[in-house]
């Protein structure tokens, strides 16, 4: 039986989405208002900051001063490398887990999960240690391999929850069908996953473009992405509001249009399989 | 020629038996149903001799060769399932090729023998098509068509008929039937359905509780039950199996008496008791009888057109010739039939 909601409470919850809808949008909104100020406008008060006249000069100062192309370039490959080197790496790990579950693999999936709630300050010493013994330390392969790290157990989580959907009859009719292991996930279970796969996809491409503890820290000129792009503006000299937002709109910009594109995905992709 | 063997075959999921140590053996071109009450152990061991499971302990051999070791793909058996297992990212041309194009065929071979496939199975007019777009009865004939393209050595089916409705049920049963008579290949066909059993095997293998109860031809089952189980389990309406004093006249723990060598008079018989519900088949009637002397109803085949009503006293007299007798264990004793 559908409960029954009354036009008040329609009115009330409405009222309340919004106003967090509003909450949560609003500093998006401002970064994007006062990257066309001057630095001058953007420090006063929000309707004087409001009123007064805008301007594209910010942009033109920002991509004068540093390359916005170098590191967007950087952005997508670290974002796209990591993710899909991580998908290769989580397939078969998602697959075994999935359909030849052992005694531990419960154990295995939440101790990955663990590593999720370390703080990463806590292995930054040793990795940075590690990068510079590898010689990887500011290089985009660098970044690449540790982003996958970072991402791999949510990968896996998400791709085993796929997994988890797909009847295992089908995988054992591939069997019995002549299909060794390497087909059975190529031609079988990888094709039955494309939904899932994409929407673990985009959400870790998301999570890597944004990602800004390790590209900040292991990074210096070669391989910085659009995060070092923003910081660099938020410099000891003083924080520079329309230069900072202006930088901070074109980071955000190709990533906010890629995922509104791919909203349905995502939304399935967050609820890790858990609403059918 | 035996074509499949099984020796002292056993299986445990962790702690639980679920086949006790069996052999059994299986040859070129029989049509062995395994029959038995869910949770038996049946599909069990179809999955064994597919592979799909690892046995616990003992030996299979196909075509004398030990594959108990062996990948389901390298057994050379094709199962159809009773989800049907379609690949629905595939079309049904697709789906029917999968076989083949794992075994490394060149397209055009692929290409004949998917026609020929579908034409045999009247799928022609959907090769194009996907699974889901498919009814249940054409899903069920690809996947026997995915079965057929590759002339395995025998065909697995795990309970294929339990998700269409009764019709259909039917008129795919024929088609399997006709399906073995035209290929005379090996097929092992897994059912809870005792009806199903009845009509389509050469060989039952009755199951109950991971243990094979009786082996025989369908007519050998039901004339000669070696234990109560099976006399029970083969044969709609059951037979009817009556323990006590009754019995006890006739030297036996349990006697069992089949519903049609009862005959049914209005006046005298060895056997008296109340009608209770009567089934019109139009064929046959089916009256069941609450007799004083046993706890359990009588089940009796009458001529359709018998009119008896409820609440009416009813004389039933067995054919001894027909009568089983079981002793304490529910094994029979009596050798004549």
């Amino acid at each position: 039986m559908p409960r029954a909601v009354t036009t008040q409470k329609k009115i009330l919850n409405s009222a309340i989405s919004w106003a967090l809808a509003i909450i949560i949008f609003f500093p998006i909104f401002w970064i994007v208002v006062l990257s066309f100020k001057t630095e001058g406008d953007a420090i006063r008060t929000p309707i004087e900051v409001l009123t007064s006249t805008w301007t594209f000069d910010s942009y033109a100062v920002v991509q004068e001063r540093s390359d916005y192309f170098k590191h967007f370039s950087n952005s997508v490959i670290i974002a796209i490398g990591s993710t899909l080197l991580g998908i290769i790496i989580a397939v078969p790990a998602a697959w075994s887990m999935a359909f030849v579950p052992s005694k531990r693999t419960r154990g295995i999936l939440m101790w990955m999960l663990s590593t999720k709630m370390l703080p990463a300050v806590g292995v930054l010493y040793p990795i940075y240690l590690i990068f510079i013994e590898l010689g990887i330390l500011d290089s985009r392969t660098g970044l690449v391999v540790i982003l996958m790290l970072i991402n791999l157990p949510i990968i896996i989580w998400m791709l085993y929850t796929y997994f988890k959907e797909i009847p295992a009859e089908i995988l054992e009719a591939a069997r019995m069908d002549g299909a060794n292991l390497r087909s059975e996930i190529l031609y079988i279970l990888t094709p039955m996953a494309i939904p899932g796969i994409a929407s673990t996809l985009l959400l870790n491409i998301i999570l890597a473009w944004n990602e800004a503890f390790w590209t900040l820290n292991l990074t210096a000129a070669k391989a910085a992405p659009l995060t070092s792009f923003i910081a660099s503006y938020s410099s000891p000299e003083g924080l520079f509001f329309a230069k900072l937002s202006a930088a901070s709109v074109m980071a955000i910009t190709p990533i906010l249009i890629m995922g509104w594109f791919s909203q349905k995905q995502l939304v399935r992709g967050l609820t890790f399989g858990a609403v059918k | 020629m035996k074509q499949i063997e099984l020796n002292q075959v056993s299986k445990y999921f962790g702690e639980i038996e679920v086949i006790r140590p069996l052999d059994l053996q299986i040859e070129n071109g029989e049509f062995v149903v395994f029959v038995g009450p869910s949770g038996c152990g049946k599909s069990t061991l179809l999955r064994l001799i597919a592979g799909l499971e690892d046995v616990t302990s003992g030996q299979i051999l196909i075509n004398g060769k030990d594959t108990t070791k062996l990948a389901p793909a390298d057994r050379e058996l094709a199962m159809v399932f009773q989800s049907y297992a379609l690949y629905p990212h595939m079309t049904v041309r697709k789906n029917i090729e999968f076989p083949l194009r794992m075994a490394g065929l060149d397209k055009k071979e692929r290409n004949k023998r998917v026609e020929d496939a579908a034409k045999a199975l009247n799928l022609t007019d959907y090769l194009e098509r996907r699974p889901g777009q498919l009814s249940g009865g054409q899903r069920q004939r690809v996947a026997i068509g995915r079965a057929i393209v590759r002339e395995p050595t025998a065909f697995l089916f795990d309970e294929p008929l339990s998700n269409l409705d009764a019709a259909l049920r039917v008129g795919m049963r024929l088609e399997i039937s006709e399906l073995h008579k035209r290929l005379g290949a090996t097929m092992i066909y897994v059912t809870h359905d005792q009806v199903e059993a009845m009509t389509l095997a050469d060989k039952i293998v009755v199951l109950q509780a991971g243990v094979i109860e009786q082996v025989g031809t369908p007519l050998d089952l039901y004339h000669n039950p070696k234990n109560t189980f099976v006399a029970g389990f083969i044969g709609s309406p059951k037979m009817n199996l009556i323990s006590g004093n009754e019995a006890d006249k006739m030297g036996a723990h349990t006697i069992g008496i089949r519903p049609e060598h009862l005959s049914i008079t209005k006046n005298t018989g060895l056997w008296h008791g109340v009608v209770g519900v009567t089934e019109q088949l139009g064929s046959d009637t089916f009256v069941h009888l609450n007799c004083e002397s046993f706890s359990e109803s009588l089940t009796v085949r009458a001529d359709s057109d018998l009119s008896v009503a409820y609440g009416e006293t009813l004389y039933v007299t067995p054919d001894l010739t027909h009568l089983h007798k079981f002793d304490k264990n529910g094994l029979r004793f009596d050798e004549k039939a």
